[in-house]
């Protein structure tokens, strides 16, 4: 059964129509990418699956759970994890911290008023940033890493839900060519190895290509290809679409 | 009808006033960023300034006009001499701290008004001219209210004018959109800001200027206004001058008929009007979202848990506090009661304005209701003093929940604003509100029972209350609950992404905080023996924000160290005549000093010093 399913998205700003009609599936373990040029409509799409945009029409669901615009946080309870474009973190904790919080919060154990904080959770907040290479830096600041860890970071946060389904905005952007392919064979094997769901957009095609089980081409809010990397590589539209030239 | 009418066109002449000083400050906000709490002072040096000319002056309608403008003038130039000496240094300063900056400047300009000009309320005997009624449809109304109501439109004609169709209005616009865009094209934008200060400071002295032959210039309008103009240009719109007009005449017509129908609650209608503005257009009414300055917003370091050197320190410095009665004098042990309520004051500001990153102006009203409600519950119910201690915490803290609810929707400045509106409102009806209050004359005999009220164990108990409370509030913000703030404030995105309601998180800082500045509060009462509405007003909160800056706002002690060398600092040095001056100067050096507070420079020393260190 499909982690994320989602029918019919619709969303409207204005006079454009950002997403005219899109219907999507994620499978456990799956890597999906989700691809089109500038404009395409990439980020609202991603944006109403995450809880960020309510759609004007259509249903998001959760495995047999109806979550269309359902705010983030409740989103993150029923195990969906983010990372985003421009990367997002505690800049004022330590590494160790930022995963820490995120813990107590995927707990529900925010309301706490008494016990020290960082006490808790250790065991756990190490083994993730284990998981993701950054356990020699969880003493460090959040605020003075560099771009690529960040990221490596905003990984760990997210994955501290043990989430079922990771909704990765371009999970590579701003990050050298070497570090781009080590991130992405680290999600691909979390996502092989736990059963976790990936969707991603991206803008390197070579990520897109190398990572992607599937790919969705989407173009002016619509979807126009879908399938292997290999298929959508071949498919007429798609060069359209990105080189320009007539199908 | 013809009431309705009058009032009316009563309002209307109040927000010609209030629109000229809100519109000064929505201009140099729009450019510098600058939040200048000053500019109630500007106001009232334009007041002052054209009491001494037009007292001087022949009573003819020409020489009025010209003692006005030269009024105005004479402030834009003091403006423009407070630019160049002041704000130019701290443009690049967090926001916190440019606000704090101009109140230094609040307090020395009321002190030099109070040396050049006195004490005593100046009014200007009118002309006879001035004096006269006009009849409209049959209504006599006053000629002056007239000459008013057709200013407003007439000077937002011109600035309109002034900003559409001259190069330098064309340079000002796009300096409010993009401040760096224009820098780098290489304008000059040290004449730009200059000059729009000026000119903002113009504004608020010929507000002053018009207003004086209504009332007199007195030292108190410019705390008055400023939190007038504050609604004003928060319910327009940070920026715009148009939404300043209509605010202005919304608030001035509102007020008018208040005052007319149901006196007391006026000003609680002002901010119930302005928060359900704000509640539909959370901008104002024709504000955009603010443009950010680029490169400001820089990541703060981890706070670290206490070291054994501080926890050392601080366990010696409470041994000493503990042991105070057995050496201290009754002055010092008054001085040391104070000094534990300050610490509670100043702890609870912190935790929503250091891990919550919501900055209040307008701290003092929960300490002010925590105050009253213990007069309260020793007059009104008769109750003993635990009774005061127990409701002074629940009262103040469920009003700033209800308060809270919804100012917790606004940042920055915003925020700042809508705090400081609403402490001035609670401070109004204390001081209006006579029947329960007392006014001007507080509730006295608020004392402790009698077990307690011996200077020592007044003492221990204050100690116990306030600077226990502010141990409990500190190992809230080292509990997950601490964590979570940090990271609302941190990165609200972020924050829901991992399941955080970052909303309540605000909300419940916000009510702690106002448990704990009313907990300090009756502390306060019942150390004093009585309740004054200054208490709730606004130099009160002041007191608490530089406590906070004073000790950094980013460090845990930080509160803690603050609150006690600003009291000591209050006690010792800034006893007697002119006080504000000297507070005044102190701020405005501390601000360009430490930007990081006290313990904040202290710490950063420290981790310089163990960095050499092998």
């Amino acid at each position: 059964m499909s982690v994320l399913v989602a029918e019919g998205l619709r969303k409207r700003f204005g006079a454009n129509e950002a997403v005219a009609g899109v219907s999507l599936a994620v499978e456990p373990g799956e890597m999906l990418a989700l691809i089109g040029p500038n404009g395409a409509g990439k980020s609202t799409c991603f944006n109403m699956l995450g809880g960020q945009l309510r759609p004007d029409e259509g249903v998001v669901r959760l495995g047999e759970r109806d979550v269309t615009g359902m705010a983030p946080r409740h989103l993150a309870h029923l195990g969906v994890g983010r990372t985003f474009q421009i990367t997002a973190s505690f800049a004022s904790m330590t590494v160790r911290e930022n995963v820490q919080t995120a813990l107590l919060a995927q707990a529900r154990q925010a309301w706490r008023f008494w016990r020290a904080a960082d006490a808790q959770h250790v065991a756990q907040a190490e083994a993730l940033l284990s998981r993701v290479g950054m356990a020699s830096q969880a003493a460090r600041p959040a605020g003075v890493l560099a771009y690529g860890d960040l990221k490596r970071l905003e990984l760990a946060l997210a994955l501290a839900g043990k989430p079922v389904l990771l909704l990765m905005d371009e999970p590579t952007a701003g990050m050298a060519p070497a570090e781009r392919a080590a991130l992405m064979a680290l999600v691909r094997g979390i996502a092989r190895e736990q059963g976790v769901a990936v969707l991603f957009t991206e803008h390197d095609m070579d990520v897109v290509f190398g990572h992607a089980d599937r790919v969705l081409v989407l173009d002016r809010g619509r979807l126009i290809a879908q399938g292997t990397p290999a298929e959508v590589r071949a498919d007429p539209r798609v060069r359209a679409v990105y080189l320009g030239t007539a199908a | 009808m013809d009431l309705i009418f009058l009032q009316l066109l009563t309002g209307l002449a109040g927000a010609s006033t209030l629109f000229l000083v809100a519109a000064g400050l929505t201009v140099i906000f729009g450019v510098t960023r600058v939040v200048n709490f000053s500019h109630g002072s500007l106001y009232m040096l334009g007041a002052f300034i054209a009491w001494s000319i037009l007292s001087r002056l022949p009573r003819e309608p020409e020489y009025f006009v010209l003692g006005v403008l030269g009024a105005a003038l004479a402030t834009a130039v003091i403006g423009a001499l407070l630019e160049v000496l002041l704000l130019r240094r701290i443009y690049r300063a967090p926001e916190l701290l440019q606000l704090l900056a101009t109140f230094g400047m609040v307090l020395v300009v009321q002190d030099v008004a109070l040396w050049i000009w006195g004490p005593v309320d100046l009014s200007l005997s009118r002309p006879r001219w001035l004096r006269g009624a006009v009849e409209v449809f049959g209504l006599r109304f006053p000629f002056y209210d007239l000459v008013l109501i057709v200013v407003g439109p007439v000077v937002l004609g011109l600035l309109l004018l002034l900003f559409h169709r001259t190069r330098w209005g064309l340079l000002v616009r796009a300096a409010t959109q993009d401040r760096d865009m224009v820098a780098a094209l290489g304008v000059d934008q040290r004449v730009l800001f200059t000059s729009v200060f000026a000119l903002g400071a113009g504004l608020a002295g010929l507000g002053g200027a018009l207003a004086l032959p209504q009332g007199s210039a007195n030292l108190h309008m410019d705390l008055s206004v400023i939190a007038e103009a504050f609604v004003v240009v928060v319910v327009g719109g940070m920026g715009s001058l148009t939404g300043a007009f209509l605010a202005a005449l919304l608030i001035g017509v509102l007020q008018a008929f208040g005052i007319a129908l149901v006196p007391k609650i006026t000003l609680v209608l002002v901010f119930l009007v302005m928060a359900a503005v704000l509640v539909v257009r959370p901008h104002g009414l024709l504000g955009k979202p603010q443009a950010m300055a680029r490169g400001e917003v820089e990541a703060l370091a981890p706070i670290r848990p206490a070291g054994p050197a501080l926890h050392v320190l601080g366990l010696v410095a409470l041994v000493l506090a503990i042991l105070a009665p057995f050496f201290a004098g009754p002055y010092l042990l008054s001085v040391l009661t104070e000094a534990a309520v300050a610490v509670l004051f100043a702890a609870s500001l912190h935790v929503m304005m250091g891990p919550g990153g919501m900055a209040s102006f307008g701290h003092a009203a929960w300490f002010g209701v925590g105050a009253y409600a213990a007069a309260f519950a020793a007059k009104g119910l008769g109750a003993g003093m635990a009774a005061g201690l127990l409701l002074a915490p629940f009262a103040a803290g469920a009003l700033a929940l209800l308060v809270g609810a919804f100012v917790v929707r606004m940042s920055g400045v915003y925020l700042a604003m809508l705090t400081l509106a609403f402490a001035q409102i609670a401070w109004a009806v204390a001081f209006q509100w006579v029947e329960v209050t007392g006014g001007d004359n507080g509730v006295l005999g608020v004392w402790p029972d009698a077990w307690a009220a011996d200077k020592p164990t007044l003492y221990w108990l204050a100690l116990l209350l306030c600077v226990g409370g502010a141990l409990v509030l500190r190992r809230a913000l080292f509990a997950p609950f601490g964590f979570a703030l940090r990271a609302t404030r941190d990165s609200a995105l972020r924050a829901e992404a991992v399941g955080l309601d970052a909303y309540r998180l605000r909300w419940v800082a916000f009510g702690l905080a106002g448990a704990g500045a009313g907990l300090s509060g009756a502390v306060f009462a019942y150390a004093k023996g009585s309740v004054f509405p200054t208490y709730m007003a606004i130099p009160h909160s002041v007191d608490a924000l530089v406590m906070v800056l004073l000790g950094g706002v980013q460090t845990m002690a930080g509160p803690i160290v603050g609150a006690v060398s600003f009291t000591v600092l209050h006690s010792w040095l800034l006893m007697g005549e002119f006080w504000r001056i000297k507070l005044g100067l102190l701020i405005m050096a501390l601000v360009l000093a430490f930007p990081a507070g006290i313990a904040g420079a202290a710490s950063a020393a420290w981790e310089r010093w163990r960095g050499r260190a092998p």
